[in-house]
């Protein structure tokens, strides 16, 4: 029926080709990026780079110089904001107000009615345990009280569409836990999320799909298994016990020998594979000089990768 | 739409719901009536305390006052006195003057005729109101004395008979050529109240405006709330939501204002009426002509001597409020009132939105001062051209500043009440709309960008950037 809409596939928000410019500044350069329906899809990239004005666009605070955003293959109108909910990464509450008076008003903001945004509240507020701190001023409250009050407000309104910038930043680690299950458990109910964060242990953990901006230009895409695949290094982990001369000595010129050190009895060796051979042709070439315990790939961490991305962009730039 | 009420209605709740606005409605009745009365009553207070002038009077200029006695209230006064002493010297009373218990010394040389000049000795320094009465009372005299060498017969009656005093009544002709009678003085002063009352109103709501948008940039819930509703809506809602809140102190004000004003004045001043300062004040201003022939309004010889100002206040009161009710029904009310809310809500929406550009444009209070000149500069010199404007309601000062936008809030209020040419306010409301809207327009735009900025270095030039980003 909708011609876009087939076009973008089960794309829930699609962002094509967009660019802004703030005086002279391009803060994004042609950014593109499809986030499909119900999936967890990392934002990244170092600070500065342009990752919250893009944002910002998709929640319709600024608008795009060039450009698009589609939500489910339609250009995205005011009236999208209430299958949107956003927490930024400058977050905070008013002070001043009460709690349970300040959640309502920020439901009611999103388009609920009163006695359904009072319902919802009641349930989220003893789900966090946090019903005792209704009738209390914000300004009574801690910095992790608070942000569980945001959090509740950014998903309240039950969107389809979850934007979450850095949303773990101030919580224990209990918490994080918790929110985490909450995040996953909304993704098992179809909601599509966006998070934006730099801490990449929580990227590998949740995210199905990134993208990675630097210096404004998306210099990183895909599937995150894809990613990690293609940033593999061909290098090896062993364990063996053993003359660590003799595996020295032994391995064949295909094989390269990085790293050797020996941990109370074991001992470990990090070996890389050289082009035009494989992990068969290593196990047995060890198998001759020492005793395996154990073998395993060293897959690339998204830390390692973020950082070999953002450095290779900042320098392939200054070259 | 519903959700401009929706932030029209908080901001409208919590603000009146604070008890800073509960403790101002209670005590600004209070404020508004120590204003008013604190300088009445200063006004009304005569200086009571008795002083004592010694006067070595060379001249026997006063010889004639001492007949009963050396001490003897000065003429024209009531507290004041003159001790007359004569041939002793000046130097006798030099040392241990303060202990002596006299105000002051006045010397009056033998030869003050042609000298025309006297010295006042004191421990302190004589008040100019004192000496002004000395003064006087020398004059006086020695006015009496060079006509009294005239040699002239009835000298007093000829003297009583001249005194004058002369009536001024203003009447106004409307343009089918009837009359009008109005009260300057009433007209002037229901001018100044409207001019002063937008003034007030617009600096004090408007600086909320500001501190509110500062509160949701400083604690961070801006960005919160404008993925909710659009940065527009956000701004017009709170201008809306403050000004109402402020209608309502206004209101709360007025009224227990009213109240406290009546009921203060008839506990505490029931004399009021009747004090000298007021019968000064009503003769300036309320004098009804004695022999009011009709609608002639100049008044004739005043009879025998006794001006109408020191008249037994008999049924003056009852004349002083005709005058007003006259002089108010001068002023057509359904273009005051129309004019005045107008000029009041236009006024308030212009500045607010440029307080609410002010607001996005820093990130704390502090930063605000150097910024809010330039927008306050206008309505303050509109209060000096509001000042200048009761003289002379109809000077090109007063026109141009009742045209221009950023001034006619203040300055057309108070000419309105003199009656202005259709025209005119026709043109200055026009343009009032027109830069209302253009203003708001702006501001938005600056204010989506501003709430969302941080850190940066608040200047109008940066705030002129903000304006050109799309």
């Amino acid at each position: 029926m909708n011609r876009a809409y087939e076009l973008s596939g089960a794309n829930l928000l699609t962002a094509s080709n967009v660019v802004k410019d703030f005086n002279g500044h391009r803060a994004l350069n042609h950014v593109s990026m499809e986030v499909p329906g119900g999936s967890i899809y990392g934002l990244l990239g170092p600070n500065g780079a342009g990752k919250t004005t893009l944002l910002r666009i998709i929640n319709q605070i600024t608008a795009p110089d060039e450009g698009s955003i589609l939500f489910e293959g339609i250009p995205i109108t005011p009236e999208h904001v209430s299958m949107i909910g956003y927490l930024p990464e400058e977050r905070g509450l008013y002070r001043k107000m009460k709690v349970g008076e300040q959640a309502l008003y920020l439901a009611r903001l999103k388009g609920l009615s009163r006695q359904e945004a009072m319902k919802r509240l009641k349930t989220w507020f003893s789900k966090l345990e946090i019903g005792a701190w209704w009738d209390k001023k914000v300004e009574e409250l801690s910095k992790g009280m608070a942000q569980k009050v945001q959090f509740i407000t950014t998903v309240l309104h039950e969107p389809r569409l979850l934007i979450f910038d850095e949303p773990f930043s101030g919580f224990d680690p209990i918490n994080v836990n918790l929110l985490k299950q909450e995040i996953l458990q909304m993704k098992e109910q179809g909601a599509t999320i966006i998070f934006s964060t730099h801490n990449m242990a929580s990227v590998e953990e949740l995210c199905d799909h990134i993208t990675l901006i630097n210096e404004s230009e998306v210099v990183l895409q895909g599937e995150i298994s894809e990613i990690r695949e293609k940033y593999r290094k061909n290098t090896y982990r062993v364990v063996f016990s053993g003359d660590r001369e003799k595996l020295g000595n032994g391995l064949e010129s295909r094989f390269e020998l990085l790293h050797v050190e020996k941990d109370g009895r074991e001992q470990y060796a990090t070996i890389r594979v050289k082009a035009g051979t494989g992990s068969g042709e290593l196990i047995r070439n060890l198998a001759e000089i020492t005793e395996i315990r154990s073998f395993q790939e060293i897959l690339p961490g998204m830390n390692d990768i973020f950082i070999q991305v953002v450095n290779d962009a900042s320098q392939k730039k200054g070259s | 739409m519903n959700k401009i009420l929706l932030i029209i209605q908080r901001e409208y709740l919590t603000r009146i719901r604070k008890k800073s606005f509960i403790i101002m409605s209670v005590l600004g009745p209070f404020i508004f009536a120590a204003y008013i009365l604190i300088p009445m009553y200063f006004a009304t207070r005569e200086d009571t305390e008795e002083k004592t002038v010694v006067v070595i009077d060379d001249s026997k200029l006063f010889t004639e006052y001492s007949a009963n006695g050396p001490t003897f209230v000065i003429p024209g006064t009531r507290y004041l006195k003159f001790k007359v002493v004569e041939g002793v010297p000046i130097e006798t009373f030099r040392t241990g003057f303060e202990e002596s218990g006299y105000y002051a010394l006045l010397f009056i040389p033998s030869n003050i005729l042609a000298s025309a000049s006297s010295l006042i000795y004191s421990t302190k320094q004589t008040s100019v109101e004192v000496t002004a009465y000395i003064k006087r009372a020398m004059e006086n005299e020695i006015e009496h004395l060079k006509l009294s060498t005239h040699d002239i017969p009835d000298l007093e009656k000829i003297m009583a008979e001249v005194e004058t005093n002369i009536q001024v009544k203003n009447i106004k002709w409307t343009r089918d050529g009837k009359t009008q009678e109005s009260n300057t003085g009433v007209v002037m002063g229901v001018g100044y109240l409207a001019g002063m009352l937008i003034f007030f109103f617009i600096f004090f709501f408007g600086s909320q405006v500001m501190r509110g948008v500062i509160e949701e940039k400083v604690s961070r819930i801006i960005e919160v709330i404008v993925s909710s509703v659009r940065p527009f809506q956000l701004m017009m809602g709170k201008i809306i939501g403050v000004g109402l809140t402020g209608l309502t102190q206004f209101l709360i004000w007025v009224i227990f204002s009213l109240l406290l004003i009546t009921g203060l004045k008839a506990a505490f001043f029931p004399e009021l009426n009747r004090t000298p300062t007021e019968q000064v004040i009503a003769s300036d201003l309320f004098e009804e002509p004695a022999d009011n022939n009709a609608g002639e309004g100049i008044n004739g010889e005043a009879p025998g001597g006794e001006t109408p100002g020191n008249e037994a206040p008999g049924n003056e009161d009852a004349d002083i409020a005709t005058q007003i009710f006259a002089s108010l029904k001068s002023i057509n009310p359904g273009v005051m009132i129309g004019s005045f809310i107008f000029y009041f809500i236009f006024g308030y929406l212009l500045y607010a939105a440029m307080f609410a550009v002010i607001g996005s444009a820093v990130d704390n209070e502090t930063d605000t001062q150097q910024m809010i000149l330039p927008v306050i500069l206008p309505l303050i010199l509109g209060i000096y051209v509001m000042i200048s404007a009761i003289n002379n309601p109809d000077n090109a000062l007063a026109f141009w500043f009742s045209i221009i936008p950023f001034t006619s809030p203040v300055v057309m209020m108070v000419r309105i009440p003199f009656g202005v040419p259709w025209w005119q306010v026709i043109l200055s409301g026009t343009l009032l709309l027109a830069t209302f809207l253009g203003m708001t327009w702006m501001a938005g735009k600056i204010y989506r960008t501003g709430i969302l900025m941080y850190g940066k270095k608040n200047s109008y030039r940066e705030i002129w950037k903000w304006l050109r980003y799309s």
